[in-house]
């Protein structure tokens, strides 16, 4: 049925960093699932906690508390050795392709790697080859086989990066900013490749990203984030054309649009994002919202089903943002 | 048109970057100008040569390796680049000023962000009393949205939005005729950048200044320039007004400009990104320079690099598929 659909599901997951100040809560009781060959994206400002939960997915980082639930298996009681397995189904590409290659491994290499590490492949001559059919995937010619990160430019760099988190055959990929480092001629062609693959392969995605447009394009679904909570999701769709929650809207009215005849009505928020550690009790973004009332500064506003398939935490959803 | 007053005029200007490697050619025959109180948008990716044009303006180049080989650059009428170290340095910061794309590195960490307006101040006016330009100081600040309370403050105790409207506040410390910004808003927020870019567009309807804005985001141009130039390898491939360029735009290379940016409000699945990579910096592409990329090259453009031809008053295109005298009207 509908939950044999859910590849990934994540309930209540908190994860708390301690600093001298205080608790910083990074990812404060976040839910949502995905679900097979669909891509969730995931936007929200520096801070909001987008990439933590990317991290937590994989256990890159432990969450403090909340089950991470894959095809039915929580990874969070998974041992040090069943993880390892478990990787080989679940990767990740990071933003920043200059960081996050080797600097002394040819592209055969670092493409190579995972294989060898996962011991994937019994002969040295199978092992090549499928490094070169991983190449040729996402679009890297052999000639580059030898050559070393420098020597390549950001998008041929990021192609690398996709090419080992897909060494293994994963069915899940979570992409950390894929694009941001990118300029914008690069930025579509690796956005196409990432939409091929997703075709070809039946991949699903958690695309993390805080370039609205982006999001839009590639995204079945889209979740918003703000200081560690989810504050709404929805399809694609309903998510631009109907923002409930007032952040949300805010969001969206601030990106500049390329065009001159469209009239942006800006709502231009006050102030900057509040500090996570130690937050005030209510909801997270009473600070800066026109439409803040009492209640907001003494109840946090739960994430629920305002319509279906649309969830938002706000006490007056719906009430807001009409004019 | 013709009849305002040119607040800057670049002609010809040609800067290589002479390395051990080879030469790479920044800015190649650049031509731009712009009115007074206007703001032109430089649009162009990695290494096509916005950043090299404008600190030729400032004549913050490194030399070596940077060599501006011909051109001139006018300002109110005078060759900035005839003028001397010391003539340079009042230029720089009273009469143009310039704000940097990162906020969190151009500002001095042990020194208090009013101490560093008060630096500015100072230089210009060296006959105003310390108390003067306190007070002058603590007034840039209240301008652009920081309390003066604040004015003791350490850089890394205010968050990047505030950093960049201290840098804002230094940048218009001596209210400058022309202010060149670097990408002012790549490294914020959007709804920050919503709040600078706001902030911008009231100061200089306060003061009336004219902006050179560099950026790669066409939202932001749509938002708030009047012309726009778009660069492609060292070249201005296409210039015009906002009205020129977003309804008309005519150089493949703008085209395909808009056809890689995700669409918010259309709903497109696919993009059309431009094929190919920007040409490496040291190799030379023998004529046009985006023809190895060009959906529409044609002959020609292997062997002759086009002239800058206008196509209809104050829009100009470099592009074969062009010829002085066709009409493009809408």
């Amino acid at each position: 049925m509908e939950n044999n659909n859910r590849i990934i599901e994540i309930k209540h997951l908190k994860k708390y960093f301690q600093t001298k100040k205080g608790s910083l809560r990074a990812v404060d009781d976040v839910s949502f699932d995905i679900k097979k060959g669909e891509t969730l994206g995931l936007v929200g400002e520096s801070g909001c906690g987008k990439s933590t939960i990317g991290r937590l997915l994989i256990r890159l980082l432990e969450a403090t508390d909340g089950e991470i639930i894959y095809r039915g298996e929580n990874l969070r009681d998974l041992s040090f050795e069943g993880m390892r397995r478990m990787r080989r189904e679940m990767q990740i590409v990071f933003q920043d392709p200059y960081a996050s290659l080797d600097a002394r491994k040819s592209i055969f290499q670092s493409i190579g790697e995972p294989l060898r590490v996962q011991k994937i492949c019994k002969t040295q001559k199978e092992y090549e080859k499928r490094v070169y059919e991983l190449m040729s995937l996402v679009g890297l010619t052999r000639r580059l086989a030898n050559s070393y990160p420098h020597e390549l430019d950001g998008g041929r760099r990021q192609r690398v990066g996709i090419a080992r988190a897909l060494a293994l055959n994963p069915s899940f990929i979570v992409l950390d900013e894929p694009v941001s480092a990118l300029d914008v001629s690069i930025q579509a062609q690796i956005l196409n490749l990432i939409q091929d693959l997703q075709e070809e392969l039946g991949l699903t995605y958690l695309f993390i990203s805080h370039d609205l447009g982006v999001v839009k394009h590639i995204s079945d679904n889209i979740a918003v984030m703000y200081l560690g909570k989810l504050v709404e999701k929805g399809d694609y769709q309903s998510i631009f054309t109907n923002p409930l929650h007032p952040y949300t809207q805010a969001l969206l009215s601030a990106v500049p649009v390329p065009s001159i005849d469209i009239e942006q009505k800006r709502i231009i928020l006050e102030g900057d994002v509040p500090s996570p550690i130690n937050p005030k009790p209510g909801c997270r973004f009473a600070g800066r919202c026109m439409y803040r009332q009492e209640i907001c500064d003494q109840k946090e506003p739960e994430l629920r089903e305002y319509m279906t398939g649309r969830l938002v935490a706000c006490h007056f959803a719906g009430q807001v943002g009409k004019d | 048109m013709s009849d305002k007053k040119k607040i800057l005029e670049i002609n010809d200007l040609t800067i290589h970057y002479m390395t051990i490697d080879g030469t790479v050619r920044a800015v190649e025959d650049l031509n731009l100008s712009l009115n007074v109180g206007e703001t032109l948008g430089l649009v162009g990716e990695t290494g096509a040569g916005k950043t090299t044009s404008v600190k030729a303006i400032m004549q913050l180049l490194p030399h070596p390796p940077a060599k501006v080989l011909s051109g001139e650059i006018l300002f109110k009428g005078e060759d900035i680049l005839k003028k001397t170290k010391r003539e340079m340095r009042s230029i720089r910061g009273e009469k143009i000023s310039m704000i940097f794309q990162d906020p969190m590195s151009s500002l001095n960490p042990v020194m208090t962000v009013s101490k560093q307006i008060e630096e500015t101040i100072k230089l210009h006016n060296p006959k105003k009393s310390k108390k003067q330009i306190k007070e002058m100081a603590d007034a840039m600040l209240e301008t652009v949205g920081i309390k003066a309370e604040r004015s003791t403050d350490y850089p890394h105790q205010f968050s990047g939005g505030m950093k960049q409207r201290v840098v804002i506040a230094i940048a218009l410390a001596c209210n400058p005729e022309l202010i060149i910004a670097d990408e002012p808003t790549t490294a914020l927020d959007v709804t920050i950048q919503a709040q600078v870019l706001e902030l911008m567009k009231k100061l200089r309807e306060m003061h009336q200044t004219s902006m050179i804005m560099i950026t790669h985001d066409l939202g932001v141009v749509a938002d708030i320039c009047d012309q726009v130039a778009i660069m492609y390898s060292g070249e201005v491939v296409e210039h015009g007004n906002r009205k020129h360029i977003f309804h008309n735009g005519l150089h493949p290379y703008t085209k395909g400009l808009f056809n890689c940016i995700p669409n918010l409000y259309e709903d497109e699945r696919r993009l059309r990104p431009i094929k190919g990579l920007a040409p490496e910096a040291y190799n030379r592409i023998e004529g046009c320079r985006f023809h190895p990329r060009c959906p529409s090259a044609m002959e020609i453009c292997v062997k002759e690099n086009p002239l800058t031809i206008e196509v209809e008053p104050g829009h100009t295109v470099k592009c074969h598929l062009y010829k002085e005298g066709m009409s493009f009207g809408e």
